[in-house]
């Protein structure tokens, strides 16, 4: 698997791109639902696509699609695989 | 001998995991649904038979991702199986329902429920699209990691469900004791998140073996259409356009027929019975009243089968998905777009649908908007109003739909504004992440969905159905009573709609529109019946003909008409934004369990539509019409 050096947000991957999450930013609170359903450091996530207005966007993890705000995604810090 | 407690069973799982379709599968049609007290969280209760015969209770608990809650329905499935929900005993034994295809996030609740130290049942659901996405589970394995039987299932399919009967009726279960380690439900942190994780990881990686499956993901090729820039808002456009010309469309026949059959037994009624009080209790007040609600039925049940299947199949995710931006810029949620469309069929049901919404203050704000939404009651009003706004009486197809778009609109566009403004005043707060899953598409289960539409079709009789005839026969009431020469004007009603008139006047409506108002109180289309009692019209609500002659002689006692067109557009804006409609207060009251919000509802509404009618009409006035 090759990575980026830099980590970046989960919000700047490209659709139809892989990445690994690897750290959270902000308190544990805002994100605690989100790693309730499995999106941890540590995990891989396929980004899918932006929703036609640019808001929200859906991804794949563990074998299931989840879709949530850019907001929400400006709190994950992930290392993209490049293709 | 002494009667033993029966036992009881808890149902929990996921949202989208089928865990209802089991509910409605083992108990059939005895269930009861009410509320937890104190808070507005459905409880539904019913009961099965085990192979033996022996009856078993069944708790149906909110659907959650985890026991640790983040909303009041995640805190009632946590504390009733703690034992800490003060009106319910803790169940005896649980059935946890897992999506087999979506094993490892599924088993994250499940290893909480597990460590609660029940004899557990673990129900594996879904298997059909485990087995489509090419995953091959080991049964034997998983219950041997797990510590308790494990029971195939496809439940929106009926299969397993004879497995599962027979799983449910073994007279011993072992207590689950595997994961007693992690007890601590209320405090997670971060390490005892990802331990657990771990830990599911290497069982899945035992459990599940994967074989290759031929060709594209199925639900990826139909994403690339129904979440694409164009045709993605095309087909949502056109489904949501199918689904109201469906309701409109359809629902006419057997409305038809449910009108004619209460204006038969009105008038076998009035032959039979001789001439008095009780006789026009009969008809005035009860069938009338009756009628009133079940002439919506079809519409509601029709709403609800679409709402069913859209659900599903999997689409209502994806119609969040796409509207979730709109609906942020006026600071609500993509779910709170279902319950708002639900609302232009009737705002009951709609206001019953927010229940899919976490956020409290998300969840108020849709509450106290969603009656903004055009509802089909208003449609005879506007009806009438459009026959008297045009000269011939027959306003041009094109004249009727442009005002009925602009009606819409308008109260559209009043939900719109005050969701903004109770988001940036009282329900201010950080915005609550969206966490909406995507479910695979899958073929919708027609039993799941026509269980689906009677039992919210029940809910909607229940609850609209007692508060409606009972406003039905107070209107009664308060339009014969106290009887005087003067008739309706001498009543209850008519000396309200006098005293009203003062305030009336400044948005164009005369006492006698006031006593239409009154009565529409009890629902709006009792407005068009109203308006025909005050004119001495016979069945104004079937033939507006007469009616609408009869309203344009109205005149003012300086001889000026009464239903000028100004005047028929501003009963139209009036009705587009008061709150018109006591059964959605009751109904809002129910769901925010305070009077606090309904009364807030009615005042605000109403003034609205009172400020916007008044500026329409003082607008039109100087400009001359």
């Amino acid at each position: 698997m090759i990575t980026d050096e830099s980590p970046t947000l989960l919000s700047d991957v490209e659709p139809g791109q892989h990445a690994t999450v690897t750290a959270f930013i902000g308190d544990l609170e805002r994100t605690k639902r989100l790693r309730e359903m499995g999106l941890l450091p540590g995990t891989r996530i396929k980004f899918v696509r932006w929703a036609p207005m640019g808001d929200p966007l859906e991804i794949e993890l563990r074998g299931y699609r989840l879709s949530l705000r850019r907001h929400e995604a400006e709190l994950i810090q992930v290392l993209s695989e490049v293709s | 001998m002494a009667a033993v407690a029966t036992t009881t069973f808890a149902l929990v799982g996921n949202p989208n995991c089928g865990k209802t379709t089991i509910f409605n599968a083992l108990t059939g049609l005895r269930q009861k649904i009410g509320n937890y007290p104190g808070v507005t969280v459905e409880k539904k209760v019913g009961s099965f038979f085990t192979q033996h015969g022996e009856k078993r209770d069944l708790v149906d608990l909110p659907g959650t991702y985890s026991l640790v809650p983040q909303s009041p329905d995640e805190r009632v499935t946590r504390d009733t199986l703690l034992g800490l929900q003060p009106d319910i005993p803790q169940p005896d034994r649980v059935i946890c329902v897992l999506d087999a295809s979506n094993l490892e996030r599924n088993l994250y609740l499940a290893t909480q429920v597990l460590e609660v130290g029940l004899p557990t049942v673990v129900v594996l659901n879904m298997m059909d699209i485990a087995t489509a996405k090419g995953e091959k589970i080991d049964l034997e394995l998983l219950s041997d990691r797990l510590g308790c039987p494990v029971v195939p299932t496809t439940a929106n399919h009926s299969d397993g469900l004879l497995a599962l009967r027979v799983a449910l009726s073994q007279p011993g279960l072992p207590n689950s004791s595997v994961y007693a380690d992690f007890t601590d439900l209320e405090n997670v942190s971060e390490a005892a998140i990802a331990a657990r994780y771990e830990r599911i990881g290497s069982i899945a990686a035992e459990v599940i073996s994967y074989s290759v499956v031929d060709g594209e993901d199925r639900t990826d090729r139909i994403d690339a259409v129904l979440t694409h820039p164009v045709w993605g808002w095309a087909v949502f456009l056109g489904l949501m356009g199918l689904m109201f010309w469906s309701i409109f469309t359809f629902a006419s026949y057997p409305m038809d027929f449910i009108d004619a059959s209460f204006g038969k037994l009105s008038a076998f009624i009035q032959e039979t019975m001789p001439a008095g009080d009780l006789r026009d209790l009969l008809t005035d007040g009860i069938i009338a009243g009756v009628g009133g609600v079940v002439i919506f039925l079809p519409q509601i049940l029709i709403l609800f089968l679409f709402i069913g299947l859209l659900e599903d199949s999997g689409y209502m995710a994806r119609a969040a998905f796409i509207m979730d931006r709109v609906m942020s810029r006026v600071g609500l949620h993509g779910k709170s777009f279902i319950p708002l469309l639900s609302s232009y069929a009737c705002a009951i049901p709609g206001i019953m649908a927010t229940r899919t919404i976490e956020s409290p203050r998300d969840r108020l704000a849709t509450i106290l908007v969603a009656p903004f939404m055009s509802c089909s009651a208003r449609l005879p009003v506007y009806g009438l109003m459009i026959s008297t706004l045009v000269p011939t009486g027959v306003a041009s197809a094109g004249t009727k739909a442009g005002l009925m778009m602009l009606m819409y609109l308008l109260g559209t566009g009043g939900a719109f504004f005050f969701a903004l403004l109770f988001k940036r005043t009282f329900l201010r707060g950080e915005p609550p992440p969206l966490v909406l899953e995507l479910p695979p598409y899958r073929v919708p289960g027609l039993v799941t969905v026509l269980q689906h539409m009677l039992s919210r079709g029940s809910a909607f009789l229940r609850r609209a159905g007692t508060i409606i005839l009972g406003l039905s026969i107070l209107l009664w009431f308060v339009s014969t009573f106290p009887r005087t020469e003067a008739g309706l004007s001498g009543s209850f009603a008519g000396r309200a709609g006098h005293f009203l008139e003062p305030v009336l006047e400044p948005l164009g409506f005369n006492w006698k529109i006031g006593i239409g108002l009154i009565g529409a109180q009890a629902a709006r289309e009792v407005f068009v019946a109203t308006m025909g009692i005050v004119y001495s019209i016979d069945g104004a609500d079937e033939n507006t003909e007469p009616l609408r002659v009869a309203l344009l002689k109205d005149h003012w006692p300086d001889g000026r008409p009464v239903f000028t067109p100004l005047v028929s557009l501003c009963i139209m804006v009036f009705f587009v934004f008061s709150m018109q409609c006591i059964a959605t207060l009751a109904v809002v009251k129910r769901e925010t369990n305070t009077w606090r919000w309904p009364l807030f509802q009615f005042f605000y509404m109403t003034a609205f539509a009172y400020v916007f009618t008044l500026a329409v009409y003082q607008l039109g006035r100087s400009l001359g019409y």
